[in-house]
């Protein structure tokens, strides 16, 4: 404990600004620090507890002599004789193309033992809003290669989409085959990945950091990464040091980058865990009211933007509690984000990868980046076949459950058969394989051959003529 | 000017004493940087500001300074196809500035000062003139012609008046008061936006607003003047529904507003509305449009103010005599801005963190709606028309946005989670919506086609009906149905594939003109009423149900001969079924004119 005392001393003397000794109150992450002046709002602390840890904070709430803190790491083995620094300056960290190959925790330092990033330009972790005027409507298809994605719930450079997932299904492992197989059709360019973990699991993270090394992704790649046992209050950090880098890399290095964010749901934890210790109305599922334009400060980040070749793609993953939809957070997150991509644990029981529920999903930006002259002609409506009969399938299959195959009419039979093709053969596929588009729209015209021509009312004629099996003349499976 | 100090920063909100005389709504500068921001309390000892911009960084000790001013709007020629935060600051100008991001502390005239406009005088010396009445005209656009008001407060005798180049801060016409005091008119005037602008009188509402969608239209149109709301779950399709009307409806102007939104969203108005070209106009759509972008990640408290920036520059236009359109997405997102400042003022909340005036203050927004005699000279009449998304947590209307909402508009469309999730598009719910136009707006139709208001009926019962025979087959199968309820599942299915589902975003079928609506309509519905007649003879439904024109009434939505290949189809399946019945033996024409005698 001596020892550790005189660590604090030098650390002092270390200490840039204005330093303060004692504070009046700590509850639980926030801190009360009064006789101060000249604090900002918003302001990065520094705190280092008699146990000689230092710990980071922000001012949330500030007058002339006292000052609200929120504490950034663990809270724990602070108290009030504690030492406190302000800074000057709100929350930046430096960026340079150093960063790409590196592995960093929650506060952006190193955890892959080699030295921490010091040169480049200081970016504030919060960014700031894009000018709508600066933004170019995304309209690029990325070719994932999972059949379902593409052909339905296309991904488009600079979109927004994220996973809904419950906890136990593959939501991972499907990320993590999009980062590896995700290219623009006649283009190059591989994107550059940029990993933000949150309160990950240490298998989790471990896996990633594989899959990453393994198919030399890791070089094109930066992870952040906020462990389970990490502070949770750095969860607040992790995202943003992520998008920051991102913005950085998309639109200063000009890459196509590819955000991947997991779990958004121990982010929307940590948020409520600080509301609550400040004491503020509660909003619905106790989250806090701000938690929708809080949550839009990240997803907005995404996008393209005039002038610059790079792109930020962002795919956040979160779990549903409860699994439930309506969940404040994956609620929130729909409201805000350009489609979502949902995973079923019916499909993942049936032993279907990827177990994506096509009907709640969608793309929003689907329709501007698929069609003719981006990607076939055929495609919009396909898409839009598909999942008419899909859907109908499903009624069929429900009704099925009550009155038996017998009970249901011809039609209603085919449509049920459709179902069962579509899960089998078009959504269906393996954790390695990588189709092609056309791959992909080929098999859903074969699974389509089921239903009757006159019934494809969403395909216009012509795109019948030119597509379907039987006009290219293979043989009919039903035939 | 008056200079106090902060005292206190807790996110948007800003403490500070100082200054004696501030009052609630005065405009403040904030800090060094000079963000702005407005008076939203005041004590004995301090006052309250909702700063508009990022108060991050902002020190207890740093001035503030009192403007004298209340947040206005800039009204006059200069407005129209650009694009402003909620503030009223030009986005585009704010772009060339500091990039791509958005940095705060800018400070931009809404109405460029430099520029020069063509001011055309309609009244000349002498002439008496009052508040609202029209002094002369400048070309806005190609198709908006600027009418220049006489501000609301001045009446008297023009003294002065020159046609000519003017800027917008230049004195185009001097009015002398009856106590002799002289007025300066310039082309430009400042509203405060929380004021509604006055009108003469309000008018009846008589003139539906065409969306060009057949299942607002036909079946829940709103009138000009009117107000409707779209509430929905996330990805139900109010954004799409309301850019369509932004591109299409038969508005005059346009004022958009993108209310914590997404950023995309509003750059796919701006990408899309200059190449769209106004079919009746020929010019592009951006001549009339006027667009407000807040979006999602911008500055929370602007987003407050962005709603009430929107409806003041409408009704300026409704006060030149045009009918407006302004379309809000999402109030929902306005009245969390409510909430999020009423909480940093530590207000009691009642409803789910709302505050207790969230009621009043929509029945204020909504009640700016309206079809108005303008004030002044000559007599004119306008309108603004407010359509206004709603997103309730969790896709559930029963929350205080949504029901405090349908106590101030006259129409509902209702989205519906399941329907969009079976690519049913616009996703309204033909069973849960309403529209209390639908009945004064009948004569409108009558006028042009007689048979309407039977028709629409006559649909929407059907589709009600529909519904309950739905539920019973669900759980003993459609099979097991008798052919008559078989018959109307599928003309149910025929009015929702081939008449209600409107998904196209460009050809034929983005837009419906009201003579095609009916003409649809009555096509089904005369399909409905043959075949009726001959399942009730006995013919199986699926010789029906299997015939290609049943397909084809699904499809020509989307011909691009429009009413033409309607007409045809209509042939068709009237021969069809005249076919079957020949074959059975059945006189359909006979039947069909007894059983018409006897409705
Ligand atoms: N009329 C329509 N025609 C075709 N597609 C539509 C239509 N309406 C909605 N969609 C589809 O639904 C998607 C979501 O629609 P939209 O963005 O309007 O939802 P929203 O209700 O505004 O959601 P949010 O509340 O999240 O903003 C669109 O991207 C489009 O794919
Ligand atoms: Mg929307």
């Amino acid at each position: 404990m001596e020892e550790r005392g005189v660590d604090v001393i030098s650390l002092v003397k270390g200490m840039y600004g204005k330093v303060y000794r004692g504070v009046k109150e700590i509850r639980g992450s926030l801190m009360v620090v009064e006789g101060i002046s000249g604090v900002s709002y918003e302001e990065v602390v520094k705190i280092v507890g008699t146990d000689g840890v230092e710990r980071l904070g922000r001012v949330l709430e500030v007058s002339k002599d006292m000052a609200v803190v929120q504490v950034l790491g663990d809270e724990e083995g602070l108290d009030t004789s504690c030492l406190v620094q302000f800074t000057g300056t709100t929350f930046k960290i430096p960026v340079s193309d150093e960063v790409l190959g590196r592995i960093f925790n929650g506060r952006f330092e190193p955890i892959d033992g080699l030295p921490p990033i010091v040169s480049g330009d200081k970016r504030d972790i919060y960014g700031s809003p894009i000018n709508p005027c600066a933004r170019v409507h995304p309209h690029e298809f990325i070719q994932t290669g999972i059949s379902a994605i593409d052909g339905m719930l296309s991904l488009i450079r600079g979109q927004k989409l994220p996973i809904f997932s419950h906890s136990g299904l593959p939501h991972n492992v499907l990320a993590a085959q999009i980062a590896r197989q995700a290219t623009v059709p006649g283009k190059e360019e591989e994107f550059a990945v940029v990993f933000g973990g949150i309160g990950l699991r240490n298998v989790e993270a471990r896996y990633f950091i594989e899959e990453f090394r393994k198919t030399g992704a890791l070089e094109r790649s930066v992870l952040v990464i906020n462990l389970a046992d990490d502070p949770a209050v750095e969860r607040i950090l992790t995202p943003r040091i992520a998008l920051t880098v991102a913005e950085y890399l998309a639109f200063d290095l000009e890459l196509h980058v590819l955000v991947i964010l997991t779990d958004m749901t121990n982010y929307c934890e940590a948020l409520r865990e600080i509301s609550t210790a400040r004491e503020e109305v509660p909003g619905r599922g106790g989250y806090p009211g701000y938690m929708y334009s809080d949550l839009a400060t990240i997803y907005e980040r995404a996008g393209v933007i005039v002038g610059k070749k790079g792109s930020l793609t962002l795919m956040p993953i979160l779990t549903m509690p409860g699994g439930d939809l309506r969940h404040p957070i994956p609620d929130l997150t729909g409201y805000i984000t350009e489609g979502q991509i949902i995973l079923s644990p019916e499909l993942h029981a049936k032993g279907i990868y990827p177990p994506i529920n096509v009907l709640p999903s969608l793309s929003r930006l689907m329709r501007g980046g698929v069609g003719p002259g981006k990607t076939r002609d055929d495609h919009r409506y396909l898409s839009d076949q598909l999942y008419d009969a899909y859907s109908r399938g499903v009624k069929a299959r429900d009704l099925a459950k009550i009155v038996g195959e017998v009970g249901l009419s011809p039609r209603m039979r085919r449509y049920l058969r459709f179902a069962d093709e579509f899960e089998r053969k078009f959504l269906s596929q393996g954790v390695y394989e990588n189709r092609t588009l056309e791959e992909t729209l080929d098999l859903a015209w074969e699974v389509l051959s089921i239903i009757p021509e006159d019934e494809l009312v969403r395909i216009p004629r012509e795109y019948i003529e030119k597509y379907h099996p039987k006009y290219r003349g293979r043989e009919l499976e039903s035939s | 000017m008056r200079v106090g100090v902060i005292e206190r920063i807790k996110g948007p909100v800003v403490i500070a004493s100082g200054i004696k005389d501030v009052q609630i709504g005065e405009v403040i500068e904030v800090g060094e940087e000079r963000l702005i921001g407005e008076v939203v309390r005041v004590t004995s000892d301090n006052f309250t500001i909702q700063v508009y911009e990022s108060t991050s960084g902002l020190r207890p000790g740093e001035k503030v300074y009192a403007t004298g001013k209340r947040l206005v709007a800039e009204l006059g020629p200069g407005l129209m196809s650009r694009i402003f935060d909620g503030i009223q600051r030009p986005l585009e100008e704010i772009l060339r500035r500091t990039g791509p991001f958005i940095r705060r502390g800018v400070k931009l005239n809404a109405l460029p000062r430099d520029k020069k406009w063509y001011f055309k005088p309609l009244v000349k010396k002498g002439d008496v003139v009052e508040g609202g009445s029209i002094i002369g005209i400048v070309p806005e656009t190609r198709i908006i012609e600027h009418r220049v008001l006489v501000p609301p407060d001045i009446k008297g005798e023009i003294v002065k008046i020159e046609e000519g180049e003017f800027k917008v801060d230049e004195t185009v016409a001097i009015v002398r008061d009856k106590r002799g005091r002289e007025h300066e008119i310039k082309l430009m005037q400042e509203w405060p936006v929380r004021v509604p602008r006055p009108f003469k009188s309000r008018l009846p509402l008589t003139e539906p607003l065409i969306t060009g969608q057949r299942v607002i239209d036909t079946f829940f149109p709103v009138a000009k003047g009117g107000a409707a709301c779209i509430p929905g779950g996330f990805g139900t399709g109010k954004t799409v529904t309301l850019h369509k009307i932004a591109m299409w409806s038969d508005s005059e102007i346009v004022v958009y507003i993108g209310c914590g939104e997404r950023g995309n969203e509003m750059c796919e108005l701006l990408t899309e509305f200059p190449k769209l070209i106004d079919p009746r106009k020929k010019v592009p759509m951006i001549e009339r449009s006027i667009m407000i972008a807040n979006t999602s990640n911008m500055p929370v408290s602007a987003r407050e103010a962005s709603i009430y920036m929107g409806i003041t520059i409408a009704e300026y236009y409704r006060d030149q005599g045009y009918h407006v359109t302004l379309i809000a997405d999402s109030t929902s997102r306005w009245a969390e801005a409510v909430r999020e400042i009423s909480g940093r003022l530590e207000e009691m909340p009642v409803e789910e963190g709302f505050p207790a005036y969230l009621p009043d203050r929509l029945a204020e927004f909504y009640e700016r709606a309206g079809r108005v005699v303008a004030l002044g000279t000559p007599e004119r009449e306008g309108s603004v028309t407010i359509l206004a998304a709603v997103s309730p947590p969790g896709g559930d209307f029963n929350e205080p946005v949504t029901i405090h909402t349908l106590r101030f508009v006259g129409a509902m469309w209702a989205l519906d989670t399941d329907l969009a999730y079976r690519r049913h598009f616009p996703a309204i719910n033909w069973l849960r919506s309403f529209s209390q136009y639908a009945e004064p707006l009948e004569k409108w139709w009558v006028e042009k086609f007689p048979e309407f208001p039977n028709y629409r009926r006559r649909a929407l019962r059907l589709l009600t009906v529909a519904s309950e025979i739905e539920a019973i087959a669900s759980v003993i199968g459609e099979g097991a149905l008798p052919d008559d309820q078989r018959l109307i599942l599928l003309t149910a299915e025929i009015i929702k594939e081939g008449f209600l589902r409107q998904v196209a975003m460009e050809g034929e079928d983005t837009f419906c003109k009201p003579e095609k609506q009916y003409l649809m309509l009555k096509m089904i519905m005369d399909f409905y009423d043959r075949a009726y007649i001959l399942v009730r003879h006995r013919v199986p439904v699926d010789d029906i149900a299997n015939l290609p024109e049943v397909f084809e009434m699904m499809r020509v939505k989307e011909d691009e001969r429009g009413v033409e290949a309607v007409k045809e189809v209509y042939e068709k399946v009237i021969k069809a079924l005249d076919n079957i019945a020949r074959k059975y033996g059945i006189d359909l024409e006979g039947e069909l004119r007894g059983w018409r005698k006897g409705e």
